[in-house]
């Protein structure tokens, strides 16, 4: 047997202070009322960092900050150079993406493997590629000089902490606007690492604020009267509340939330690579990723030969340690997390689908969950029908293509899909009727700056990346 | 092995009889995409393996090299010198395990057969008009015959290419059949010349045919040609040989040759072998290493492993 020793990334390259404040106008302050909270390894459940709450107060001090930023400074600047301070940051984010990595993978407990090759070159790229949009919005495709909106107050979730905040910050800045970012509470330190990198690269004051807490912080920053623009990453159920709240106000509204994304396989597809594109769709960062391709649609002739394959793929998964870099799946983020993967895991087998993952040894300490996928399951079933946001797939059958598109379209949701074929027309014929805003053809999770990402339904509306991703951030 | 896996075997065996069932088999085989089997072998690459795994690894490369020599200039000074070699490769360390064969011209095979005389160490040659195989099928198999006759137990045979890219897959396979043949008890390995079949799908077509056709082993590549063995090709094979274990139960081995010439180059394809076919491939009758180069910078990362000090190429005898 060819066993890997332990291959430890190491944790000095970062630095972390027992406890941070709030980032307003620049700089570090305490929060008004005091109040903290903890932000843990879910890896190991140790204490990282204690992490200031911000209350009411605060979020008025940080709006302010932002609307005197944005009047005074950043709106009147001209694009070429708004896009300096864009390239300076994702210069500085490429210089320090090993210590942004480390600390993604502690805070996160997603494994140093995808926070060193998947989020940290895809946040600068972000940051590189809106760095190009500021002095050229003229040429956008939104007419003749489209204007900012104002102040943009961002709530983003655990999953991908820095990524989801360069989706947020880049094209808001690159277009001329101030931001005040709320990152989730059980990731706050990649956003507060991100906040030191605004200073050292001279950002003026107030053009980004972050202020970390939970549901209470972020209700207060998207129901601020002094916001003109709210975008917001995360469950449907939170993603209706902020509708709500901002309906009938001047505010314009962009929402990325949940999916049940579909991942068909055809009988004539590349095998191995679809296997490889189904173990990637949904145990990529532990299946916390809205676009998962959580629904499995296979062919039925083929289903046997792709299971066992897929079974045996999933044997080679290694599960443990995030920071060690031969680690496939990492923690889940949190408590909370794992028992709503619990709890819809018995669902599925209560209802009847088997249960099957490949043996593997859990740490004792810290939130994890096997790799797990269910077989038999049914359109009725609920691990088919709600989002679980864990490393666990439902595997459904189809006998034509007409079959297929039904049920892959069968959900309130439609964030993503993928198809997988050697025949290029099936491909477009699918893509065609897919209700879905990403259309993946023989891959899976595969993002680019260049890409506008988004959703149909209740998987929200407006679009990240890309030209398109401007749109949300200009007054057109 | 099962019932099934006995008819299927049986069955696939009737394939060579005609080209129209050769055909269709090859070409019903599930495709390759292109951009997912890149990214797999990449991905593969990126295994970080240090300490105590890296000392296995090392020796297990070691056991697993076929040390090649196959240029114009060989004499037989030099091939003994190989053989030599290849037998005690570190001599200053005894614990250091032989290499898997010596692999040479069959005008070589003679001298390098006197030294490697009662070892472990396998005596490899090409034939069938290595290496571009434009002969005639009698010559190919005289060669394969000599070869054999001289002492070698291990056979390299090339493969047409232009009969296989021309969709003459009959012909392919009755040539590696007949060389099968005259190859008597030494094993067949067949080069499929990766690097002149242009894409994946015929990587696992060839793959396919020379298993069928009865070859022990396949092999990416002749080292003469610009592109040599790659991740990503020779993943193609290791799923190929692993399909071809599960429908009929017979085991192939898999052999990389040419480009490889780093200990990291080396360990990546371990890594390969071992999340793709498993520990049953990780052993030199399952798997080898075409290379020349490679011994040596295997043997400086072992010294450097177990002194601490890395040694100069000065202290590695050159070949």
């Amino acid at each position: 047997m060819f066993e890997y020793a332990p291959a430890p990334e190491s944790r000095s390259v970062v630095d972390l202070k027992p406890s941070y404040g709030l980032f307003i106008d620049g700089t570090f302050v305490d929060p008004t009322d005091g109040g903290s909270f903890k932000s843990i390894n879910p890896a190991s459940e140790e204490v990282l960092a204690e992490v200031a709450e911000a209350g009411a107060q605060d979020v008025e001090r940080a709006v302010r900050a932002a609307r005197k930023a944005y009047d005074k400074v950043w709106g009147p600047m001209p694009g070429r150079d708004r896009a300096k301070y864009l390239y300076r940051i994702a210069r500085l984010i490429q210089e320090r993406s090993r210590e942004l990595a480390v600390l993604e993978s502690l805070d996160n407990g997603k494994p140093i493997r995808e926070s060193r090759d998947v989020d940290l070159p895809l946040v600068a790229a972000h940051f590189f590629y809106y760095a190009g949009w500021a002095d050229k919005l003229e040429h956008a495709g939104f007419g003749p000089n489209p204007r900012p909106i104002g102040v943009a107050a961002q709530v983003i979730p655990w999953n991908f902490p820095l990524l989801m905040l360069a989706w947020k910050i880049a094209p808001a800045l690159a277009a001329g606007n101030t931001v005040v970012l709320k990152p989730a509470e059980t990731t706050p330190l990649t956003a507060l690492l991100f906040a030191e990198i605004c200073q050292q690269a001279d950002l003026p004051a107030g053009v980004v604020n972050i202020l970390t807490g939970a549901g209470d912080t972020g209700r207060a920053l998207v129901e601020h009267p002094g916001v003109d623009k709210v975008a917001f990453t995360g469950s449907t159920d939170v993603g209706r509340a902020i509708a709500r709240s901002v309906a009938g106000t001047r505010k314009k509204l962009t929402l990325e939330l949940g999916g049940k994304a579909a991942n068909i396989v055809f009988d004539d597809a590349p095998i191995d690579q679809a296997v490889e594109g189904i173990v990637n769709g949904i145990f990529f960062n532990q299946g916390h990723v809205c676009c998962a391709g959580s629904r499995l649609l296979v062919q039925e002739n083929v289903a046997e030969r792709v299971l066992e394959s897929l079974k045996r793929r999933m044997a080679q998964l290694r599960v443990g340690d995030p920071l060690d870099k031969n680690t496939d799946v990492g923690a889940i983020n949190s408590a909370a997390q794992l028992e709503r993967i619990r709890e819809l895991s018995d669902a599925g087998s209560a209802e009847g689908a088997e249960r099957w993952s490949p043996p593997c040894d859990l740490p004792d300490r810290g939130f994890w969950f096997a790799p797990t996928i269910f077989t038999g399951v049914t359109q009725a079933h609920r691990i088919a029908r709600e989002e679980i946001f864990g490393p666990v797939l439902s595997v459904l059958t189809f006998r034509t293509p007409a079959e297929a598109v039904e049920k892959a379209n069968n959900t309130p949701y439609g964030l993503s899909a993928g198809i997988w074929t050697d025949k290029g027309s099936r491909i477009l014929w699918m893509a065609d009727r897919l209700r879905a805003g990403v259309v993946w053809a023989n891959t899976f999770n595969k993002f680019d700056p260049t890409s506008p990402f988004g959703g149909y339904k209740e998987s929200g509306y407006g679009r990240e990346g890309g030209r398109h991703g401007l749109e949300g951030y200009l007054n057109v | 092995m099962t019932a099934t896996t006995t008819s299927a075997r049986s069955e696939l065996s009737e394939l060579g009889r005609s080209e129209t069932a050769l055909r269709t088999f090859l070409h019903g085989l599930p495709g390759v995409d292109q951009v997912g089997a890149e990214q797999r072998a990449a991905q593969l690459g990126t295994r970080s393996i240090k300490t105590t795994a890296k000392a296995q690894a090392i020796d297990l490369a070691i056991r697993m090299v076929d040390l090649t020599t196959l240029e114009g200039a060989d004499t037989p000074g030099k091939v003994r010198a190989l053989a030599a070699k290849a037998l005690r490769p570190d001599p200053a360390d005894p614990s250091c395990p032989h290499v898997g064969a010596v692999c040479v011209y069959p005008a070589m095979v003679p001298y390098v057969a006197e030294v490697l005389r009662g070892s472990a160490v396998h005596l490899a040659s090409v034939a069938t008009a290595f290496p571009s195989g434009q002969a005639p099928l009698e010559i190919k198999l005289a060669d394969t015959r000599a070869a054999v006759a001289a002492g070698a137990d291990e056979i390299d045979m090339v493969i047409n290419r232009g009969a296989f890219l021309a969709g003459r897959y009959k012909e392919v396979y009755d040539e590696i059949v007949a060389t099968k043949e005259a190859s008597g008890d030494a094993h067949l390995k067949v080069i499929l010349e990766t690097g002149e079949l242009a894409t994946y799908d015929n990587v696992r077509r060839a793959s396919w045919l020379a298993m069928l056709a009865g070859g022990d082993f396949i092999k990416t590549s002749t080292g003469k040609v610009p592109i040599a063995a790659t991740m990503p090709v020779s993943l193609v094979m290791l799923e190929a040989v692993r399909d071809f274990r599960e429908a009929t139960g017979r085991q192939v081995g898999v052999k990389p040759a040419g480009g490889i010439k780093t200990t990291k180059d080396a360990i990546k394809y371990l890594v390969m072998v071992n999340e793709t076919v498993g520990p049953d491939w990780l052993d030199p009758d399952w798997f080898r290493f075409g290379a020349s180069s490679l011994l040596n910078d295997l043997l400086m990362q072992r010294t450097k492993l177990t002194t601490g000090t890395y040694s100069g190429p000065d202290y590695f005898t050159l070949d």
